[in-house]
């Protein structure tokens, strides 16, 4: 094998890591950025519902033996915890003042990071890839892909699909565009919005959740996992612009690339490149690339 | 609503409490008393953003790590550093970062604004811990606390409790002073109408951009201050001091001591540190104690929810019953 294209394997490794990676962001930043545009609340504990869905796969397929059972049923316990947040803390905070939300809710990451901690202390465990899908797709003599990377990606790529089809194509999804856009207007015309923000929201944490949970067998579950990716979800939100799933969907993917591109070039300096990306942005666009002024 | 300011007579006495503690406290509680007055000038330095101006700053704790580090960087290592050089280098490069931070995130407002200067700051975590400048996520010793030295004579030794006490005292109550003489100048009065309607100060013709940024960078400078003492007392800096938790708790003081009060933001520094000291004292809570986070954040949770204006809120409404009764003696317009 010459070194060529040895080379060339490596970067579509990278690219692909980028994508998967990218996609993993959307599924986190598409809630964050429509609790955002609808409800006008900012969420800083939608890092720890992704923690919640990794340590709820992790606890699950030990009980269950089973990642298959695992995340499908994370997915529904995230839902209903959501459903529960939602009615019983943040249906409070709608009216309330930015300041209010922020703080409300770093308290509830205090609160989730110590459940965490007496739950599940505070050592980093694996989740097993299960069997199927165990294998990796050789590249070259040395270099390989694992198919588990890209059963990922392909699983964010129909949620995403699943998501569009939602909200441009169904009624639920046209209210969803209509509060995004304005919601006394569609409080007035007959939409029911608090039934559409439990909804909106409780799919948000189950969204961040699932994200959590199919990425547990790659990044294993660790202590404040939650935290780092959420501040990656709001340059994604920034870039993108709040309440622009579209807008979130490119910010993902160039973030996604940004990041494991600066990896290869300078690991050192990787995290700094996806903040000067965001600084780019706001210099030329700050109200983000798919808002209009 | 804010922009209360307290008439003097409670605030000397406050002041001479504190002054005469350390004749009864032990070395123990006036190293807690030094940490609550080096929170209390960060809490101050974020109220001049959060209470005053309208602008919350979800990434203040950059501003007061970098000077720690700054501190950290150019102390000689085996020697005490001088004060009077450090200090305004410290502070300077805390306010430089926030008037380049600030120029980038003082152009987006609301919810943007909380995202853009957290996202900042954690840039600055990053530098930090990432790279291998003043030793990565490990972090980096000051051997020997800088010293007082004006012209051979040292008025205060910083190695001793108390004196260090003093020195932090000292220096909240001139940051104390400082705000309080700015919040009644033009500038400061300007600041209350962004905080009240940026849309028509800008129509009035005020330089809204300029005025905002310029809080920015005061407050970075301010909460530079508070990360050096820090970085004096402990002796030890990594990149934890700038995470984004240091930042969402000084939020916490703010709002818990009711923002847009000086005297709160100090109030609210010395509730959380004590109740903190409390909830994570094996003595009072057991097993518990290393979950006290749990706790905190319970707290956090209970304040938004039943008690918005914090603990200044409600000592506000007694003592404007009192002041009813017996005008002047408590609260002094504020012009």
């Amino acid at each position: 094998m010459n070194g060529l294209n040895g080379l060339n394997m490596f970067y579509l490794i990278q690219l692909l890591n980028a994508v998967q990676y990218g996609l993993l962001l959307f599924l986190l930043s598409s809630g964050l950025t429509l609790i955002f545009g609808i409800m006008g609340v900012i969420n800083l504990a939608h890092g720890s519902f992704y923690m919640v869905g990794a340590y709820l796969a992790y606890w699950l397929a030990k009980m269950t033996g089973s990642l298959w059972l695992a995340l499908p049923l994370s997915l529904l316990i995230a839902f209903a915890i959501g459903l529960l947040l939602e009615t019983t803390i943040f249906s409070r905070l709608y009216k309330r003042d930015h300041l209010y939300q922020v703080l409300l809710t770093f308290g509830l990451i205090l609160i989730f990071e110590e459940l965490r901690s007496i739950l599940f202390g505070n050592d980093v465990h694996g989740v097993a890839v299960p069997e199927l899908l165990n294998f990796s797709i050789p590249l070259t003599d040395t270099l390989s892909y694992p198919v588990y990377r890209l059963f990922v990606t392909f699983i964010c790529l129909t949620i995403a699909g699943f998501m569009y089809f939602v909200i441009h194509r169904t009624r639920t999804g046209m209210r969803i565009r209509a509060g995004n856009s304005n919601r006394e207007m569609a409080a007035s015309l007959g939409v029911n919005m608090p039934l559409l923000f439990a909804l909106v929201f409780a799919s948000g944490v189950a969204l961040a959740a699932f994200a959590g949970a199919i990425a547990a067998p790659i990044s294993s579950v660790f202590p404040g996992m939650g935290n780092h990716i959420l501040i990656i979800c709001f340059v994604v939100v920034v870039i993108g612009g709040i309440g622009s799933i579209n807008g979130a969907l490119i910010a993902s993917l160039a973030v996604g690339l940004a990041d494991t591109l600066g990896k290869v070039i300078a690991a050192e300096y990787s995290a700094i490149a996806v903040y000067l990306v965001m600084a780019i942005i706001l210099v030329w666009r700050p109200q983000g690339i798919a808002n209009r002024a | 609503m804010p922009n209360i300011t307290l008439s003097r007579t409670p605030l000397i006495v406050a002041l001479l409490l504190l002054a005469l503690f350390p004749l009864v406290g032990s070395t123990f509680y006036l190293q807690l008393g030094a940490k609550i007055l080096i929170m209390a000038i960060f809490a101050l330095s974020l109220d001049l953003l959060v209470g005053h101006t309208g602008m919350v700053s979800l990434g203040h704790a950059a501003y007061f790590g970098l000077a720690a580090y700054v501190l950290a960087l150019i102390s000689p290592k085996y020697e005490a550093a001088n004060l009077w050089l450090t200090l305004p280098a410290a502070m300077g490069a805390a306010a430089v970062a926030a008037l380049i931070i600030g120029a980038l995130v003082v152009r987006t407002g609301g919810v943007y604004f909380i995202m853009v200067t957290l996202a900042f700051a954690q840039m600055i975590y990053a530098v930090f811990h990432d790279t291998k400048i003043a030793g990565g996520s490990d972090g980096i010793y000051i051997t020997v606390r800088p010293e007082l030295n004006i012209a051979g004579f040292k008025p205060l030794n910083l190695e001793n409790p108390a004196e260090f006490y003093y020195l932090a005292l000292l220096l909240l109550a001139f940051v104390f002073w400082f705000l309080s003489r700015l919040l009644h100048s033009p500038f400061g009065r300007a600041l209350a109408g962004i905080r009240i309607n940026e849309q028509r100060m800008r129509s009035i013709g005020y330089p809204v951009f300029a005025y905002k940024l310029a809080a920015f960078a005061v407050a970075g400078g301010l909460a530079g201050l508070a990360g050096y003492l820090a970085a004096c007392q402990f002796g030890f800096v990594n990149p934890d001091i700038l995470a984004w938790h240091q930042s969402g708790i000084v939020l916490m003081m703010v709002i818990l001591g009711g923002m847009g009060r000086l005297h709160g933001a100090v109030l609210g520094a010395f509730v959380y540190i004590t109740l903190q000291e409390i909830f994570s004292t094996p003595a009072v809570l057991g097993d518990y104690a290393k979950h006290w986070q749990l706790a905190m954040g319970a707290l956090i949770v209970v304040i938004v929810l039943a008690f918005p204006h914090g603990i200044g809120g409600l000592i506000d409404i007694a003592l404007r019953r009192y002041s009813y009764r017996h005008p002047g003696r408590i609260w002094r317009d504020a012009k």
